[in-house]
């Protein structure tokens, strides 16, 4: 019982404090609405992709890229609690080092799909084609993908002192996840030396089966990609939980 | 039944002994000071008794549980106030302590009333609904003894609870200090470097000097055994030979024309003192303090000087960065 409450604490503290920093949401979702609007509209105006607007095709890519960016830079807010000694007070309380990173990582969930799912409404009102029966498929595969990603940023955010070291290595992790995913371009006719690259990062499977639930259209089966993003989502929570308990207050 | 004991209690960083063979029996009930300079151990034996550092060697014990193998029991049986301030800055008094009581597991329905009487005793209660962000140093000390309370620990360490405060705040949180020991039956540890601290608060006080306890007794009987006042004589050119014959003078100590004495009942031998002593240029007479105490013990005092990261600074520092 003390695990469960435990675990909603750690979430809902992250809840109000997401509530509370407004600008934290705003940034977040004006990055990927200029690429959305102004890129997508700008280089849509001479090229479309498999048949459809380009600003359709990135679409999928754009929501990809604001999971990336939320989760993990949400890993930088461990390293604020080390600095506000708030961790202390965390890591005193009789709970497994395993339910503080669960409930960390449900925090780091939610904002994601807040993020993402504003994204979604915007695409709507912005007259996307989006089939809406492919939504709650596109929530499953978000919040697979932000578990993933949400790991990743917590465990580079717990081996680390001082928040400007995270930012240095959180842009070097997020540009190539987010390049790297055919989130604007097809990857199937890639230069070859690209290919290995694509398809080694857990995002292009993101992208794919957000492209398939909400577009209809895609490389693989949406099958293989939530397995691949299952895996993933898995190889980061072990591997987080492991950090956890080693981290020194 | 002492609700704290401890074994040859050590814990070394590397080449440095940070503790060294403690061994402490502190009853329920007690306040137990631990008085030291700054890197005397008094944080990492509290850190060790608190789960938070595994002991190099030795054992402890906390309300009956191995301090190693019984990490859980003994942390719901304590609660701790950081030396550094801890609470979340962003969240309102009222939400650090919800959470506290979440993560501790206290049942729903008597969350309430215990973030009531908690924020009661310290006096929040009217600041609950505002940001830790808006509360002054004292405040935000006030309310961190208020959290260690809610989940009613047996134990409760305070890590130099006034460090950086000023005076006044600092005998504000030692009137709710009494408070939570009259009202809520805690056992309290506390570190302190400074010794009116543990004068006022302790009923018993361990000094420790280099990892070691020195002694341990009661404030009073601490000063007791020092066995008189002191005498201060600023003098060029004392008789100590005479003064060495006299019966009551405890202890000599002379050095940059200023000789110290330890006098048994100086008030009535003062006179006759000063007519053996020779030539004085000025006199101070004051009854001994743990001070004194300290410096008897450890033969050095227990340095004033502003204690490393003073707590607003850390505030103020952690505050622009977020």
């Amino acid at each position: 019982m003390g695990e469960v409450s435990g675990l909603l604490a750690i979430w809902y503290r992250e809840f109000i404090v997401f509530t509370r920093e407004k600008s934290r949401v705003i940034a977040s979702i004006v990055n990927p609405l200029l690429f959305l609007v102004i890129f997508g509209a700008g280089l849509g105006s001479s090229v479309s992709v498999q048949d459809m607007s380009y600003q359709s095709f990135i679409f999928p890519g754009i929501i990809a890229m604001t999971l990336i960016f939320t989760s993990i830079f949400y890993g930088v807010y461990i390293i604020w609690d080390k600095m506000l000694d708030f961790l202390k007070e965390v890591l005193v309380a009789p709970l497994s080092r395993t339910t503080i990173f669960i409930g960390k990582v449900l925090g780091g969930v939610t904002d994601a799909m807040i993020q993402g799912s504003i994204l979604l409404i915007i695409g709507i009102l912005l007259g996307l084609k989006i089939s809406f029966t492919g939504i709650p498929t596109a929530l499953l595969i978000m919040l697979i993908s932000a578990i993933g990603l949400v790991g990743i940023g917590l465990i580079i955010g717990s081996l680390l002192e001082r928040p400007e070291g995270f930012q240095l290595i959180g842009t070097f992790l997020n540009f190539p996840l987010f390049l790297l995913s055919g989130a604007l371009f097809p990857i199937d006719n890639l230069p070859a030396w690209l290919i290995p690259f694509t398809y080694a990062n857990p995002v292009t499977y993101t992208v794919d089966a957000l492209r398939i639930s909400l577009l209809g259209t895609g490389q693989f089966n949406i099958l293989v990609d939530i397995a691949v993003l299952l895996i993933f989502a898995s190889i980061t929570t072990v591997v987080g939980t492991i950090s956890f308990r080693r981290m020194k207050m | 039944m002492s609700i704290i004991r401890t074994e040859n209690l050590s814990k070394s960083f590397g080449s440095i002994v940070a503790v060294d063979n403690l061994n402490l029996e502190i009853s329920e009930g007690e306040v137990f000071g631990l008085l030291g300079p700054n890197g005397a151990g008094k944080t990492t034996t509290i850190h060790m008794l608190a789960t938070l550092l595994n002991p190099s060697s030795g054992r402890a014990f906390v309300n009956g549980f191995d301090v190693v193998k019984q990490q859980g029991d003994v942390r719901r049986s304590i609660g701790i106030v950081f030396q550094e301030p801890s609470s979340d800055d962003i969240l309102t008094g009222y939400e650090n302590l919800k959470l506290h009581a979440m993560m501790y597991g206290v049942p729903k329905e008597s969350v309430e009333k215990r973030i009531f009487e908690a924020l009661e005793l310290v006096d929040l209660n009217d600041r609950r609904n505002h940001l830790v962000r808006t509360y002054s140093g004292g405040m935000r000390r006030r309310l961190e003894l208020a959290r260690g309370l809610i989940h009613r620990p047996k134990v409760l360490f305070l890590d130099e609870p006034t460090l950086g405060l000023d005076p006044q705040s600092r005998e504000h949180i030692w009137s709710y200090i009494i408070k939570m020991v009259k009202d809520e039956g805690v056992t309290i540890i506390l570190t302190t470097h400074y010794m009116e601290e543990a004068d006022m608060l302790c009923n018993r006080v361990g000094i420790i000097d280099l990892g070691k306890i020195v002694v341990i007794d009661s404030p009073t009987n601490l000063k007791k055994m020092l066995g008189g006042d002191i005498i201060r004589l600023k003098m060029t050119n004392p008789n100590i030979e005479a003064v060495r014959k006299l019966s009551y003078v405890k202890n000599i100590e002379f050095n940059d024309n200023l000789l110290t004495l330890m006098v048994e009942d100086a008030g009535i031998h003062l006179p006759r003192l000063l007519e053996i002593v020779g030539q004085v240029e000025s006199v101070e007479m004051r009854s001994p303090t743990l001070n004194d105490v300290f410096l008897r013990y450890t033969g050095k005092e227990i340095r004033t000087a502003s204690p490393e990261g003073g707590f607003m600074e850390r505030v103020a520092a952690v505050r622009s960065g977020r």
